[in-house]
């Protein structure tokens, strides 16, 4: 065996995180798209064709699938391997377990789009997947918190750098809820069929348990770890306070547990669990917040970078729309406001300012810094990437305040009387009402789904252009050994 | 006594820092759901919600893989427009055999939780294949697929063995068959009976020929007699208005 000479990519294992990296992009393209047909075909029914596999009972979970698990979650794995092998200063303590949680994670979400497309459903919410699927996913995922806690474990300082932190409360509360949102009772051995084994009052708690925390640890606590190893690194500058970090860190994740209950509010909940749950909800507010401002004003200083960076610009982007969410929310869990906001499309605007606005600008930000790293060379277009930029702020834009629009209009007519005290619409009125938002919704979407392919590009040309750059690198030093 | 907390010593440490994390994310879901388990008033004491008949809980199956849950809820909430529009609101009770629970989180269409015996069979057919030739609003795709499928009636005994293991007093023996018949009275207790389940099914299919098709017992009969169960298992008429505010 020849013995190798020490270099950046013996060092750390680049491999797995490439590999997560494109995997995100593709299924941000996927995810995306499956987002904007379904959109569409709220807005024109015709487009589900009469058919099983298209329909938007069965096609929804692949969008939700898609783009928290397949586009967020390989998203997180890229990174979190990336910054734990940077701030720890070692290589992952396994290949094979990388490569597990990669083919894994990747056959979870194939597989779980398959199923819901062929009727298999639990028919919890963002959970859909049955029970041979979780069983996968359970083991994926332990894999991959010894595996990141193992590399922990090995790092070469003493201490451990605020990034991991959110990535291990991420890693081990999707352990917790996974677990138990997913305890079902087979039909038996071979059948994908299963029952939850909490029923009515109990298994809606548990199931907005997990469902708010999908959002909390999921979506935010590990995109903050994202946060506070990125953002500082574009804009070269410290985090803006330490202090502020571990506050945000153990607030968050403290609070973030109690508020799910909020997602009941006025049902069959007793009364005092989803009133706790609102004042989490509204104490919330303020680490979320205190790691916005965090963000936020590690900038300062730097604040030309927002004019001269495109990249910078997506993850201050994101911040703040992280900051309007996370008001919006803890307003849509007061009982007064949620009695209007509820089953109406406001939530479903809610949650995109925070999918959209937060979640995808802050990983878009952050595959742009890291992938032309990853492949030693520079963003084949900064042109694409502006491009990108504006297609997906204006896209944003279009779709909340259409599901705002439509939202509050419904829950209004909704409610009306006329004057003799009859209820002034008819549920149909108000689905009539709803078309052009829709269709806008829709159309807002398509700009996303734009942004995000001409990054798909973008990033294609990037990695063509780094693996020319080094065969032509190593072409040269080929020629040269040849002359010595 | 000289204890100096510093931050530092769970920085450093990665044991501690899993072990402090698991407690901090541990609290809230502890506090608000075990005692939902324990707490007597979460569910009320109510006379006649039953478990699904083997036909309708085969309807539910097909509910819950079309995902109507996706945009109709079963959550009726305690406000005068909801009274007017879907009726009394929906208790812990009528859900208490439910897994999983489809209360929803979006409508999209409406509320679904008390839609039993206020439309026809015939209406609920013509609605699911054709949704626009009903109601010309509407946004709902068309499953002519329901009408078209056999309903697979085979597991329907595992079916009912595995809700049976999960807390649904589906009946296996005799002492079980009769503890339902003092629960639920004869009729409802035949119903539950495990080893009669196919026969029962085909039997209220045919009785009821929910899709109005009697060569076949098709996936739209499940549905529909599914849709025409939900909500009418209360008489709210036995029980003054506000019988139930205690457990709200």
């Amino acid at each position: 065996m020849a013995v190798t000479t020490y270099s950046g990519a013996e060092q750390y294992n680049f491999d797995i995180v490439k590999k997560f990296s494109v995997m995100a992009l593709v299924w941000a393209v996927v995810g995306m798209f499956v987002g904007v047909y379904i959109a569409s075909e709220l807005a024109w029914p015709f487009l589900n064709f009469d058919s099983p596999y298209f329909s938007f009972g069965r096609f929804r979970p692949v969008h939700t699938s898609a783009v928290i698990f397949g586009f967020g979650g390989s998203a997180l794995f890229a990174t979190s391997y990336y910054v734990v092998q940077r701030t720890c200063q070692t290589r992952l303590i396994s290949d094979g377990m990388a490569s597990f949680t990669f083919w894994g994670w990747q056959t979870v979400i194939v597989l779980a789009a398959l199923s819901y497309v062929s009727g298999y459903s639990q028919g919890r919410e963002y959970a859909e997947m049955e029970w041979p699927i979780d069983i996968l996913i359970e083991v994926v995922w332990v894999t991959y918190l010894i595996l990141f806690v193992g590399t922990i474990m090995r790092r070469k300082q003493p201490h451990i750098y605020v990034a991991n932190w959110f990535y291990l409360s991420f890693i081990l509360a999707t352990a917790l809820l996974h677990t138990f949102n997913n305890l079902s009772m087979p039909v038996d051995l071979f059948s994908m069929k299963s029952y939850s084994l909490f029923s009515g009052t109990q298994d809606a708690m548990t199931q907005w348990w997990y469902g708010h925390n999908a959002v909390g640890f999921f979506l935010t606590a590990a995109f903050l770890g994202m946060m506070y190893y990125f953002v500082p690194k574009q804009a070269g500058r410290p985090i803006y306070s330490y202090r502020l970090s571990i506050v945000h860190f153990w607030a968050l994740s403290f609070m973030y547990m109690w508020v799910g209950g909020h997602h009941l509010h006025w049902t069959a909940l007793p009364d005092w669990t989803s009133s706790l749950a609102a004042a989490f909800s509204i104490l919330l507010l303020m680490p979320s917040w205190g790691g916005m401002i965090n963000g936020i004003m590690t900038l300062s200083g730097a604040w030309d970078k927002l004019r001269t960076d495109p990249v910078m610009r997506f993850m201050i982007v994101a911040l703040s729309f992280y900051g309007m969410s996370t008001f919006e929310g803890p307003m849509m869990s007061l009982k007064e406001v949620n009695a209007l906001s509820h089953y109406t499309d406001w939530t479903v605007g809610h949650v995109h300012s925070g999918a959209l606005g937060w979640v995808a600008m802050i990983s878009f930000g952050s595959l742009y810094h890291m992938m032309p790293k990853l492949w030693d060379t520079k963003i084949y277009s900064q042109k694409l990437v502006e491009w990108h930029f504006w297609l997906a702020t204006i896209g944003i834009v279009l779709y909340i305040v259409a599901m705002w629009i439509s939202g509050i209009t419904q829950g209004l007519m909704w409610r009306a009387f006329d004057e003799f005290g009859n209820l002034q619409y008819s549920f149909a009125e108000s689905v009539a009402a709803m078309m052009p938002f829709y269709a806008m919704r829709a159309i807002g979407g398509m700009f996303f789904l734009s942004g995000a392919s001409l990054m798909a590009f973008n990033m294609f040309m990037t990695i063509r252009q780094g693996k020319r750059e080094s065969a032509a690198l190593e072409a040269k030093l080929a020629a040269k050994m040849a002359h010595a | 006594m000289n204890f100096n907390f510093k931050h530092e010593w769970i920085e450093t440490n990665i044991g501690l820092m899993a072990v402090l994390t698991m407690l901090a994310i541990s609290v809230g879901g502890l506090v608000e759901i075990a005692p939902l388990f324990f707490i007597d008033k979460t569910i009320e004491k109510v006379e006649g919600v039953r478990p699904y008949t083997p036909l309708e809980q085969r309807g539910r199956d097909i509910y819950v893989r079309e995902g109507c849950y996706t945009c109709h809820s079963q959550m009726i909430r305690p406000f005068r427009d909801e009274k007017l529009r879907y009726g009394h609101y929906s208790l812990a009770a009528e859900s208490q055999y439910d897994h999983p629970f489809q209360w929803g989180s979006k409508r999209t269409g409406p509320d679904l939780a008390r839609v039993g015996a206020k439309y026809s069979n015939e209406w609920h057919v013509q609605h699911l294949v054709a949704p626009r030739s009903m109601v010309p609003e509407s946004v709902m795709p068309n499953y002519p697929w329901l009408l078209s499928t056999k309903l697979d009636i085979s597991d329907v005994a595992g079916r009912m063995k595995a809700l049976r293991k999960v807390g649904v007093p589906y009946s296996l023996t005799q002492a079980d068959y009769d503890a339902n018949v003092a629960k639920f009275g004869e009729t409802v207790a035949k119903q539950l009976h495990i080893p009669d389940a196919q026969k029962n099914l085909v039997e209220q299919a045919n009785f009821g020929n929910y899709d109005g098709d009697r060569s076949g017992i098709s996936e739209m009969d499940a549905l529909v007699a599914y849709l025409q169960v939900l909500g009418t298992m209360v008489d709210f008429s036995k029980h003054a208005d506000d019988a139930f505010v205690d457990n709200r």
